[in-house]
């Protein structure tokens, strides 16, 4: 694979005081964060607290209304990130062709394109469905696609948005294999996920968000076994499941499986 | 992907390309009527005119007004139409060149068969045309400012009677050029007034008989003019006149006067020597 | 009825001589439509795209020119390409009025709006869907826009396949800047409108069928390719 530009590495990742707002209401409130390279962070919270805003914050797709959010590289970290979201979005040509492109895109050769195509299809286990069209496969099969495609450029961070909330078990399993590798192959992973089963399986450290709001950010073991903030407690219990502006539900008993945003 | 666009562009570039004789071709541009062009006349005179001289004639056939505007804008090299008043006025404006004489053709009044104005006969196209108004039966007018319908039109000022003002109930008009205009005769029925060319042409006559011939006033003069170079620096002056030099010359008026449609002479020449 | 009858016997006629004057008409028919249709597809299919994936001053009044110029009538575009192009007019230096590349430029003037305002709808509608990967990817709209277009192809060949229709089809636009100009800009609806001008309806029937033929063995050709690779437009 043409070597980067400059080899350094983009994190930390540092965010100070950083704040998004939309139609007038602060959504992000804040922020002041740093993100290390080395481990798996699980962002979690109830719906709409504005994980999936976070993640695309700090991914760039969206500025900061206030505050600053700094790589290391001053520029082109861009190159070495990549994302993938709750759907995923395929191009309508062959499983091995959206791969192609993105490897295109980021000036690739055609020589190491092909190579890099085969190792990311066989690691995902899509070789053999290579020359179909992506979008005739299932969803946990584009999932899986779209996590060869982010792994083919191999990124520094890998930001995933609720990755499996659309997927069966059996491809959530999968996919959470996958997370694995990618990140033992050294990519920083940075997830959102509303499953809290999926919370312990993965993270190392948990950012607990609430309205906008980081409360809580602490390694996995202390967050799961002793949750310093009451909310989080509540969310950990099964309460606090959804929030809306203005009013502040709160709701007995477990969240029910799977459910989606 | 990529083939799809160079196909595209192959294409575009094809077809912009002139035809393969047409860089290398002599020819001008003659405006005329639509009538003339659908008499025949042309297919039959203009080869002869080509095998004599190898320039080509390429013909562009609308009505007399439009004709006219269309030399005004220089868009033409020869004009060849058939309203005096509006050919003098072209050259004394200055757009053309000089008016020559060519030939004349004449008008008819042709209507249903069962004639409810009962012109039938009439040798008089005047005592036709207002018997037809007096009973208000249909007659439809070309109305789209050709010769043919300026012609109409002065003979129903000889009238007196004012057949505009009575247009959209038995007084038509058509705005169409002299084919359709005697398809919607046929169809209404209605009476109409057509050159002889093209009603000897027509092949759709349906229920309509020829009524009105032969009166003087249905004489119908062509002249031919050469646009003038001075105004149009562009025009091919050598062509063109070379054209009406023949077309005035004994063997253009006898090849006029050789013309037939159905075995009868349609066109009389009438050059001056 | 004898019309209808006489009018096929015509076109058989006309087929089975290979009248020559027909191959003629017929080949410069094709070649002005064609023509212009991938003209007009070259300016339209980037034209859209950029106005469904850019905000620019003015981007709503290009939004909707493009869709009511999608009506305009092919007498009215006739009429300004030939002010245009006319010796009197702007262009007449060229020299370019009664010539099949005057009929080529009234109808991409026909077409082009029609590609542009089916190439912008697509491409807003992928555009919604694709965005925020594309440009997690590192693809902003610009270097978007071939992918989305290949993205689009079906809908999009439609789009095309329309403007040929538009462009065959008509007739108003092809008489006043061509003339009908016997053997140099005489197309295939010009001939009609002049056999009607004659009379002769049946041969103008005739020529219409053949016409219809022709637009139809294009369409289906079109479809065919479509239904074979459907398996692309999921």
């Amino acid at each position: 694979m043409t070597a980067p530009l400059d080899d350094t590495s983009i994190l930390p990742l540092e965010l100070a005081d950083v704040s998004f707002a939309a139609g007038g209401n602060r959504l992000i409130k804040d922020v002041t964060l740093r993100f290390e390279p080395g481990l798996k962070t699980v962002m979690i919270g109830p719906n709409g607290a504005g994980k999936s805003l976070f993640l695309r914050l700090c991914h760039g797709l969206l500025h900061p209304t206030q505050g600053s959010i700094r790589w290391q590289q001053e520029t082109g970290a861009e190159r070495h990130q990549a994302m993938v979201f709750q759907r995923p979005v395929m191009l309508r040509r062959s499983v091995a062709a959206n791969i192609d492109y993105a490897l295109k895109l980021r000036q690739v050769s055609r020589r190491d394109r092909g190579d890099i195509i085969d190792r990311v299809l066989h690691q995902t286990g899509l070789r053999r469905l290579a020359d179909q069209p992506a979008r005739v496969l299932s969803i946990g099969e584009q999932q899986k696609l779209a996590l060869a495609r982010a792994w083919a450029l191999k990124p520094q961070v890998l930001f995933l948005d609720e990755p499996t909330a659309s997927l069966d078990p059996a491809a959530t399993h999968s996919v959470e294999e996958i997370i694995a590798a990618i990140h033992d192959a050294d990519t920083r992973i940075i997830m959102t996920t509303h499953d809290l089963g999926q919370a312990r399986r993965i993270a190392d450290e948990v950012l607990f968000i609430n309205r906008g709001r980081i409360l809580e950010a602490a390694p996995a073991d202390r967050f799961f076994n002793a949750p310093e903030n009451d909310l989080a407690q509540a969310f950990l219990r099964g309460e606090l499941l959804w929030w809306n502006k203005g009013q502040d539900n709160r709701r007995q008993g477990m969240p029910p499986k799977g459910e989606n945003q | 992907m990529k083939r799809v666009i160079l196909m595209a562009l192959m294409t575009t570039v094809i077809g912009l390309l002139p035809g393969p004789a047409l860089a290398a071709e002599k020819f001008f541009t003659l405006v005329g009527t639509t009538s003339t062009d659908n008499s025949g006349l042309y297919e039959k005179i203009l080869p002869l005119f080509t095998a004599r001289t190898g320039i080509k004639v390429r013909v562009v056939s609308v009505g007399t007004g439009r004709a006219i505007n269309i030399a005004k804008n220089g868009d033409a090299d020869v004009l060849l139409v058939h309203h005096k008043t509006s050919e003098e006025k072209f050259v004394a404006e200055g757009y053309g060149l000089k008016r020559y004489d060519v030939m004349y053709n004449d008008f008819i009044i042709v209507g249903p068969e069962n004639d409810p104005a009962n012109i039938l006969g009439l040798k008089s196209v005047v005592d036709g045309l207002a018997q037809i108004a007096a009973t208000k039966s249909f007659f439809v007018s070309r109305g789209d400012d050709s010769g043919t319908h300026k012609k109409e039109l002065s003979i129903w000022k000889m009238t007196g009677i004012d057949a505009a003002k009575a247009s959209g109930t038995w007084y038509r008009e058509a705005g169409a050029g002299m084919g359709a205009t005697l398809n919607t005769a046929s169809a209404m029925p209605a009476y109409t007034f057509s050159d002889r060319g093209t009603w000897l042409k027509f092949e759709n006559r349906g229920g309509l008989r020829l009524m009105t011939e032969s009166d003087p006033l249905l004489l119908n003069p062509y002249g031919v003019i050469l646009i003038n170079p001075k105004r149009h620096p562009h025009v091919k002056a050598k062509m063109g006149q070379a054209f009406i030099d023949w077309i005035t010359s004994p063997e253009g008026q006898a090849a006029i006067k050789a013309y037939r449609i159905n075995g009868r002479q349609a066109f009389f020449p009438n050059a001056k020597e | 009825m004898t019309d209808f009858s006489d009018a096929f016997a015509a076109a058989i006629g006309l087929v089975l001589g290979l009248d020559t004057s027909l191959t003629e008409i017929v080949g410069l028919s094709l070649r002005v439509s064609l023509t212009a249709v991938a003209i007009a597809t070259f300016i339209g299919l980037p034209v859209g795209a950029a106005i469904a994936l850019f905000r620019f001053p003015g981007r709503f009044f290009f939004v909707v020119a493009t869709n009511a110029l999608m009506g305009m009538p092919p007498v009215v575009v006739g009429l300004i390409v030939y002010l245009l192009l006319s010796r009197a007019g702007p262009f007449g230096v060229f020299g370019l009025l009664f010539t099949p590349t005057a009929m080529i430029v009234a109808q991409v003037l026909l077409v082009t709006p029609i590609i542009a305002a089916l190439t912008r709808q697509v491409i807003e509608d992928l555009w919604i869907e694709y965005e925020e990967q594309m440009r997690s990817l590192g693809a902003g709209p610009g270097r978007a826009v071939p992918a989305l277009l290949w993205d689009g192809r079906f809908t999009l060949i439609t789009a095309i396949l329309a403007g040929f229709g538009r462009a065959s089809a008509e007739v108003g636009a092809v008489m006043i800047v061509g003339g009908n100009i016997d053997h140099v800009t005489r197309v295939m609806t010009t001939s009609i409108a002049l056999e009607v001008s004659k009379g002769n309806l049946a041969l103008a029937l005739g020529l219409g069928m053949i016409l219809l033929v022709l637009s139809a063995s294009i369409n289906a050709a079109a479809y065919l390719i479509q239904h074979n690779t459907k398996r692309w437009h999921a």
